[in-house]
């Protein structure tokens, strides 16, 4: 046999003993040639195609975790951004939710774990359909329950939305309001510089860029990297960077197999694998517990922005090494609700917003899955969502922002969101009136691009 | 249409007993599937082995020999996996 039993061994490991599975797989599909003046044949074109392409993308997902023994988590279908379906239509918010409605209804029907794409580009401006879409996402969102929603209100080139992201905050007041524990803005994330191949949620979407289908899948390896980071307790950094990378080649060529199979079983182009190292609830599958195992006592403390930037550069090189077409987000998700170190680092007071904003610039995602008070202004939202897109418009790079102002809490209170998102602390933040830099509105200019000291 | 070759690699580990590669080599010839190489060890008592199969012509397809492997491992008391080579092959090989 070619391949050796310690290599046998060493594979089947990764999966029966530390969590590697494919996170996703996503099938973005194009929606345009569906838009119509009429709603109902608009909606019935969208769930036809929907209900169809999802049905044969659970059936070839099932044949491959068989194949390969692989567990594929979730299936999912990133959509064109809705809101140029919504552009023949007006500007009428209940078109939009019988639109959200549609997509709800097409991947209830074809079993699809969660539907992306119910979202807008508005980093330099809106028009009124994006206005539409923006207004309905309260209601789009908590009478639906597999929709996500994302909305780009940045970028490098553009500069930041400011009316945009004022008026962000005021709909994620509004959305908080309805549905258990906010559970809705768990199921929107808005960005600066949004990929358009992304296979992870709340931001997948079809961006106009993409041909009419394409398969990208999310890989989820944090357990097999803090594995190897624990197995490797003796040496210097510098070996342990080559220790990751080598780990990370070896997850990504097995998500790319079983990604390219997927698109030609499904007769539709391979489009990328997201090598974001996504950690889920279950113990061991952290990426608190990676940097904890470099040996930084709990993700927060001093050191843990620097063991984040090797571990990610790490993860980085190895996947370029072992795919030619890595995309998406592609950095180290930190959703403090679905990874338990840094749920215990959070509860522990270690972890603080301020500090998790300095891990963000140097990681892709952003402040995601974070619960506030549910006092916290609508302005001090849209600021704090400020922060973190000028650190990807700066640096020219995504990031994201996911935060939930659940009603009635208190800082240290747990909330629980159930299944694949987990549980958060509710993060304390500072209470001051910050009210008037936001509501100044405007665009924030492009930063220059030259003058890089 | 012509099947196409398919090497597969099951893995067995448990507590080491009489019979496990009989058990498993009936299943195989009952299912018409070839094994083409086998290794094995025991390690403090500890069974340990990895069996190469091809299931070019096998009578049953991946997802009934996982079913068939996965009751021998419930009877044997044993843990038993099975994979397309080709995710071995991606994995350790550039």
């Amino acid at each position: 046999m070619s391949i050796s039993p310690e290599e046998v061994f060493e594979t089947v490991g990764m999966t029966v003993d530390h969590h590697f599975d494919i996170r996703t797989v996503t099938l973005s599909v194009n929606l345009k040639d569906c838009m119509d003046r009429n709603i109902e044949r608009l909606c019935g074109r969208i769930k036809k195609r929907i209900i169809e392409k999802g049905a044969l993308l659970n059936k070839y997902a099932d044949r491959l975790e068989h194949k390969y023994g692989i567990p594929i988590t979730n299936r999912r279908v990133a959509v064109t951004p809705v809101s140029l379906l919504l552009e023949p239509l007006g500007r009428d918010v209940k078109y939009a939710v019988k639109i959200a409605k549609a997509l709800d209804e097409a991947a209830n029907k074809a079993d699809i774990d969660f539907i992306g794409g119910f979202g807008a580009m508005v980093q330099k401006g809106a028009t009124a359909a994006d206005e539409a879409l923006i207004d309905s996402i309260p209601q789009a969102l908590s009478q639906t329950s597999r929709v996500c929603s994302f909305l780009n209100l940045a970028s490098t080139r553009a500069g930041m939305n400011m009316n945009a992201i004022e008026k962000f905050g005021r709909i994620l007041k509004d959305l908080a309001g309805k549905g258990e524990n906010a559970i809705g803005c768990a199921k929107i994330a808005v960005f600066a510089n949004v990929p358009e191949d992304n296979p992870f949620m709340a931001g997948a979407h079809q961006g106009i860029g993409e041909p009419d289908f394409a398969i990208n899948i999310g890989i989820s390896g944090p357990g097999v990297v803090c594995n190897v980071v624990q197995q490797n307790a003796d040496c210097d950094l510098t070996e342990l960077a080559e220790v990751i990378k080598k780990t990370v080649f070896k997850i990504t060529r097995a998500g790319e197999l079983i990604g390219r199979e997927l698109a030609s079983y499904m007769g539709v182009d391979f489009g990328i694998v997201d090598i974001s190292l996504a950690s889920t609830t279950s113990a061991g599958d952290s990426v608190a517990g990676i940097i904890e195992a470099m040996g930084v006592g709990r993700v927060g403390q001093p050191g843990s922005t620097a063991a984040l930037a090797l571990l990610i550069d790490a993860a980085k090189k190895g996947g370029a090494m072992a795919s030619s077409l890595v995309g998406g987000l592609s950095g180290t998700f930190i959703p403090v609700s679905e990874d338990a170190g840094m749920i215990r680092a959070a509860k522990e007071g270690v972890l603080t917003i301020e500090k998790l904003e300095a891990l963000t610039a140097v990681c892709s995602v952003g402040l995601d899955m974070i619960a506030v008070p549910g006092d916290t202004s609508a302005e001090v939202l849209s600021a704090i969502i400020a922060d973190e897109l000028a650190i990807g418009v700066v640096n020219n790079k995504t990031t994201g922002v996911r935060i939930i102002p659940v009603p009635n809490s208190k800082p240290g209170q747990i909330v629980h969101f159930g299944g694949l998102l987990g549980s958060a602390p509710i993060m304390k933040l500072a209470k001051t009136q910050n009210s008037a830099f936001v509501r100044r509105k405007g665009r924030i200019p492009p930063p220059i691009q030259s003058l890089r000291n | 249409m012509k099947k196409q070759p398919q090497v597969c690699i099951i893995t067995v580990t448990g507590q080491d007993k009489v019979g496990i590669i009989a058990r498993l080599a009936t299943a195989m010839a009952e299912a018409n599937i070839n094994i083409i190489d086998v290794n094995q060890n025991i390690m403090e008592e500890y069974f340990v082995m990895t069996m190469a199969v091809d299931i070019e012509h096998s009578k049953l397809d991946i997802e009934q020999i996982r079913g068939v492997l996965d009751s021998i491992g419930q009877d044997m008391g044993l843990a038993i996996t099975f994979q397309d080579q080709n995710i071995f092959k991606v994995m350790h090989r550039i």
